[in-house]
């Protein structure tokens, strides 16, 4: 395929995928790689990426479409191009293909491999791990997917199954236990803790690197079948900042933790920012005179004083059952965070019951471990643990009702899911006459709202806003708007 | 026709680089090796992209990963003048592209009041001699080869970055009085930023992207071994493999570069050439700034003991 065309489809799945690529640097990369030869793929690939990537967190799924759409192209590459009937014939064609790639000095020597018995290439894999020798980790890792992940051409089945199945045949938790052992029995003397500990760090980079392996030969062998677009669209992933609170898988979830921390620190910097500048403040008489004598005595170039606005008080009160959790945790972190912003921060939690958990916010400064404690000390429940909003915020307006003010802002966080328990929306419309503001957040799509027993709306008339927070960057717009 | 060949000829050498351009990419990597910077395959790469495409590169990354220490490193392989522009909040025009000089000025003025006419003091005292050029314009005025390093574009308003659109994508500056100027020569520019606001996309557009980030043990090893004198391979080794495991935890702030440079200093000055639970946990204070983060570390290579 010629390289104008495979490049108006890669960058056209950047685009689907989300990635914002402008006309100009879809140009600018189209001259990158003129002057890089594509043969240098480490070269190739970080011009592209120089060139259509403009945000270090898109670079995953940026590396994900490149992997797709530039991977090594080759006929030891495919699944099959025969008949099941042939299959067998074309496995054995397939290895001597293999081989003779490796003579080329690709796995340099892995000849061979295939002969081995399945120990026998365990125990190979565990020499290559234990001495990190990457062609030979890059050769066992073609040769396991050739012998355990049982592709079949045609297949609709996503390249997580037979991730799954060669993984299993290799049992890498066994073999991180086997090396650390085989390590401890090397040393000469005995090891410190600090050396096993690093010890064991260097293995699962190691495993880790090799898992990899497995998974970059599966995809290959993957687009080699079913062709760069459609494999793209199997391996489409949203961006991290918008990935949805209530679906997002545990990998993502760690992903969208790495992505929270830089947002706070530019959302703090950026609301400090406004705050400083975003009015004047009164006439500074005393600069302005002193100013003047510049002038002879004359104001010339009036001064004014920096405004200092009021820090509003906020006041979470967010419902933590099982469907709404992650996205109460992550509001959490996100106002806890930038407390600086505000001048008072409390917050609240509740299922069916409500608890106060300020307290574990300030008696550390780990904001992950505070969330932990909030979610194993928190008194949150009360009959039987399923959400019950109008009993707590009844309980809420009665113990803590007092302490709203006008200066508080109060966040109500969660999906209104009643389980068809009563509303008390009266305790929202107390809260509104008495807070300076009451907005509510709910995870959920907007169209889902007020179907099944969600009563977003019942109590969203008695705030100053109900607002659809579904990911990061809705989250973020909110935070902003808030402060 | 040979005015225009000449003219061609002449635009050739101006975009193909400073003082040298580079060949390869490969060429690029040992160059910056020769003056004591080690860079990976991105860094080279985008490094190598820029000085032939003619483009500037902003670097992102965590703090003290070495994005200042590539401009300046890119300068002194290419023997170019380092102009750097320290960039801050409230940071204008006439400090970063350029001002009239007008204490000059109006000294001009009193000396001939009654000799000149007012247009002829009018054209003389906007010329350049009354003109102060700030490192923007310098740099785009400069004979002799020279690398432009806007540090930390990051901390200025996003007003303010407009400024820099002009300079970025024509590599020229317009002065309402005289006219424009175009640089003589490419300068390759630089623009670093610790990521505290997002940057618009009008300025990201004209650069090429580069996020360094801390290197992988190898990479680490090689710099610790080539910038702190008289250390062992067997340390340095050590003091990677350590660094590593550490910033893997969820820190409140992971070790840069350099303080890992400190910390391989200080290792050096107390005499250790192996390190045991008891120094590592005595000198944690130099690669973590934070209390909870230093019992953390403490506490996860279990050094407490």
């Amino acid at each position: 395929m010629p390289i104008v065309d495979l490049m108006s489809g890669f960058v056209a799945e950047l685009r689907r995928a989300g990635l914002p690529v402008s006309l100009t640097e879809n140009l600018d990369a189209m001259e990158a790689v003129k002057v890089i030869p594509i043969e240098d793929r480490d070269a190739f690939k970080y011009a592209l990426g120089a060139t259509l990537v403009k945000n270090s967190s898109h670079w995953r799924v940026f590396e994900t479409i490149f992997e797709v759409y530039f991977s090594l192209r080759g006929s030891q590459y495919n699944i099959v191009n025969a008949t099941d009937e042939q299959a067998d014939e074309f496995w054995r064609d397939e290895q001597d293909q293999a081989q003779l790639g490796q003579g080329e000095g690709r796995g340099a020597g892995g000849g061979g491999l295939e002969a081995l018995t399945p120990e026998e290439l365990a125990n190979m894999l565990m020499r290559a791990l234990m001495q990190g020798d990457q062609a030979m980790m890059r050769a066992l890792a073609r040769q396991s997917v050739a012998r355990f992940a049982g592709m079949e051409p045609g297949r609709p089945v996503g390249g997580t199954y037979y991730l799954y199945r060669t993984l299993r045949n290799l049992d890498l938790d066994n073999m991180m236990a086997k090396l650390l052992e085989a390590n401890k029995a090397g040393a000469e003397r005995q090891m410190s803790s600090l050396e096993q500990r690093l010890a064991k760090d260097e293995y699962e980079q190691r495993i880790e690197q090799f898992k990899k392996e497995v998974e970059a030969e599966i995809r290959r062998r993957l687009v080699a079948d079913r062709g760069a677009e459609a494999m793209a669209k199997t391996l489409r992933k949203p961006l991290p900042e918008d990935v949805e609170f209530m679906h997002a898988s545990r990998e993502e979830m760690q992903g969208l933790k790495k992505a929270l921390f830089p947002l706070t620190r530019k959302l703090a910097a950026r609301l400090a920012r406004k705050r400083r500048h975003g009015r004047r403040g009164p006439l500074d008489f005393r600069n302005t005179v002193r100013h003047s004598l510049s002038y002879g005595g004359v104001p010339a170039e009036p001064k004014f004083k920096y405004p200092r606005p009021a820090k509003p008080e906020l006041m979470v009160v967010a419902d933590i059952s099982g469907s709404v959790a992650a996205f109460a945790r992550f509001t959490l972190m996100l106002v806890y965070a930038i407390q600086s912003q505000f001048s008072k921060v409390r917050s609240f939690v509740f299922i069916d019951g409500i608890d106060e958990v300020t307290k574990h916010f300030k008696a550390t400064e780990d904001i992950q471990e505070a969330i932990h404690k909030v979610n194993t000390e928190a008194d949150v429940v009360w009959v039987d643990g399923h959400s019950d909003y109008g009993h707590a915020f009844e309980v809420f307006w009665d113990r803590y009702g007092k302490d709203v003010n006008p200066k508080t802002t109060i966040l109500l966080l969660g999906d209104a899911r009643n389980n068809y328990h009563a509303s008390q929306s009266w305790v929202v419309k107390e809260m509104r006459k008495h807070a300076r503001h009451v907005y509510w957040l709910n995870p959920e799509p907007r169209s889902y709202w007020n179907t099944g027993d969600s009563i977003v709306g019942e109590y969203g008339g008695h705030t100053d806003g109900v607002y659809e927070c579904r990911n990061l960057r809705q989250l973020e717009g909110f935070v902003e708007k808030l402060v | 026709m040979a005015n225009a060949a000449k003219g061609a000829v002449a635009q050739a050498a101006s975009t193909a680089g400073t003082s040298t351009g580079f060949a390869s990419v490969e060429q690029v990597r040992s160059g910056l090796k020769g003056v004591n910077y080690l860079a990976d395959d991105g860094i080279a790469g985008v490094v190598y992209l820029a000085q032939r495409l003619g483009k500037p590169v902003l670097i992102e990354g965590p703090a003290g990963t070495g994005k200042t220490q590539l401009a300046k490193s890119v300068a002194e392989l290419t023997g170019a003048r380092l102009i750097r522009l320290q960039c801050y909040e409230g940071l204008d025009e006439s400090k970063a592209l350029y001002e009239w000089n007008y204490k000059k000025q109006l000294l001009r003025i009193q000396a001939d009041k009654k000799s000149d006419s007012w247009s002829a003091v009018h054209d003389d005292i906007f010329s350049s001699e009354f003109l102060l050029t700030r490192p923007l314009l310098e740099a785009i005025s400069a004979a002799d080869p020279v690398v432009l390093l806007i540090d930390e574009v990051d901390r200025v308003e996003v007003e303010t970055e407009a400024l820099l659109l002009e300079v970025l994508s024509e590599y020229q500056v317009s002065i309402p009085e005289l006219g424009t100027i175009t640089a003589k020569q490419i300068p390759m520019v630089f623009l670093t930023s610790n990521n505290t606001r997002e940057l618009s996309e009008a300025l990201k557009r004209r650069c090429l992207y580069l996020h360094v980030d801390y290197p992988d043990m190898e990479r680490e090893k090689e710099i610790v071994l080539a910038k702190v004198p008289d250390i062992s391979e067997n340390l340095a080794d050590q003091i990677a493999r350590i660094v590593r495991s550490i910033r893997q935890l969820d820190l409140k702030k992971a070790p840069s570069v350099s303080e890992t440079l400190d910390w391989a200093r200080t290792l050096i000055l107390l005499g250790v050439d192996h390190i045991d639970a008891q120094q590592a946990k005595e000198t944690l204070h130099v690669l973590l700034k934070y209390q909870t983060d230093i019992a953390k570390a403490a506490k996860e290579l279990s050094v407490d003991e």
